[in-house]
């Protein structure tokens, strides 16, 4: 080419622009219900100092949010809440279940507690442990940046293909086998969950 | 100390007496239940009631009723505690609210009403305190399933095109 750039200014796609300033930036909305949150907030601290990877702000209000990092158990009359939590926060949005009761409900295999939020919200990166050390969850907010990097547009043309649930459907063929298998309870209404606006 | 005479003098030879360890438990039928609490209340200085809980007892060895209903008492000036029993039997789970007796009640009926169902007559405020207002089942019945009846799964999903 025949025109030659001036030394400070570069050529890249909007797209790639875009991805490496939503990467670097990275607001977390913490929704810590249990002893994860402990590790959480260890995270943020000045040992570990999760401002490294640009995602110290946290922001109570999830209009003000990128990131929302479920950390411990969330029992079925707070899902409602998480649930609306996630519809508030402003796109592009991205889940991180933190842990194994916020993954598969843990050991805490009750008729309360939800068995793993990716069965009723989008989740894009799942950290194991109980509660994962802070290092596993820096690690997974710099696998989140690199997926960032790789897969963002943009106006968000990569979430449109995500039509699906990424958890397990909600009555799986086991749990339809323990339904059956109980002793049904007489006069037993069918639950009516509040609706998410 | 409360004797089982003096109790069964003021309220008929049905007050029964047990004992596990170092606790005493009265029976009491559940028709006398709150002027039996009452009397220890105003008449023997039981001025702090510590919990009221309840047990179901639905396939247990040797039971004779369904559920008992349990209040422990505490006398703040002499440190004698007591535990009064009470069996109850569907479909009359019914009791008389001792809120008007201790305030502190108030909670604790409210989570045996959540737990197991049994209802307390003239509560001022008997709504669930745990679960959900729209849960309907009482998940600490024997026959409840541990796992639910499938309420933790009966949510909207969203998946990440709609959100």
């Amino acid at each position: 080419m025949a025109v030659g750039l001036p030394e400070n200014v570069f050529l890249t796609r909007l797209d790639a622009a875009a991805n490496w300033a939503r990467k670097n930036s990275l607001w977390p909305m913490p929704f810590a219900t249990a002893c994860c949150g402990i590790e959480l907030m260890a995270t943020a601290s000045s040992r570990h100092d999760i401002a490294r990877f640009g995602a110290e702000v946290m922001r109570f209000s999830p209009r003000q949010c990128d990131l929302l990092i479920v950390a411990g158990r969330v029992v079925m009359k707070m899902l409602p809440v998480l649930q609306r939590i996630w519809l508030q926060m402003p796109e592009p949005k991205w889940c991180i279940s933190m842990g194994a009761c916020a993954c598969t409900g843990g050991v805490f295999d009750t008729y309360a507690v939800v068995q793993g939020i990716d069965r009723f919200i989008p989740v894009d990166m799942y950290v194991p442990g109980c509660p994962p050390r802070p290092e596993q969850l820096i690690a997974a907010v710099i696998e989140m940046q690199e997926k960032i990097e790789r897969t963002g547009t943009l106006n968000g043309r990569e979430f449109v293909v995500r039509t699906k649930p990424t958890g397990p459907p909600p009555f799986d063929v086991d749990e339809l086998r323990r339904r059956r298998e109980a002793v049904p309870v007489e006069g037993l209404e069918i639950y009516d969950p509040p609706r998410v606006q | 100390m409360v004797s089982l005479a003096e109790l069964q003098a003021e309220f008929g030879p049905e007050i029964a007496e047990s004992a596990f360890r170092d606790n005493r438990r009265i029976h009491v039928p559940a028709e006398k239940l709150y002027a039996v609490l009452a009397w220890l209340k105003e008449s023997r200085g039981f001025d702090m009631l510590v919990d009221v809980t309840a047990v179901d007892y639905l396939e247990y060895p040797g039971a004779t009723d369904r559920f008992h209903v349990i209040y422990l008492l505490l006398n703040m000036s002499s440190k004698e505690r007591l535990i009064v029993k009470t069996a109850l039997n569907p479909p009359e789970l019914e009791l008389r609210s001792v809120v008007p007796l201790w305030k502190g009640a108030d909670w604790m009926e409210r989570e045996v009403y959540d737990m197991f169902g049994v209802t307390f007559a003239g509560h001022p405020d008997l709504r669930r305190i745990l679960m959900p207002e729209e849960f309907t089942a009482f998940p600490l019945r024997k026959d409840y399933p541990r796992k639910g009846l499938g309420e933790r799964h009966n949510f909207p999903v969203i998946t990440r095109a709609e959100s």
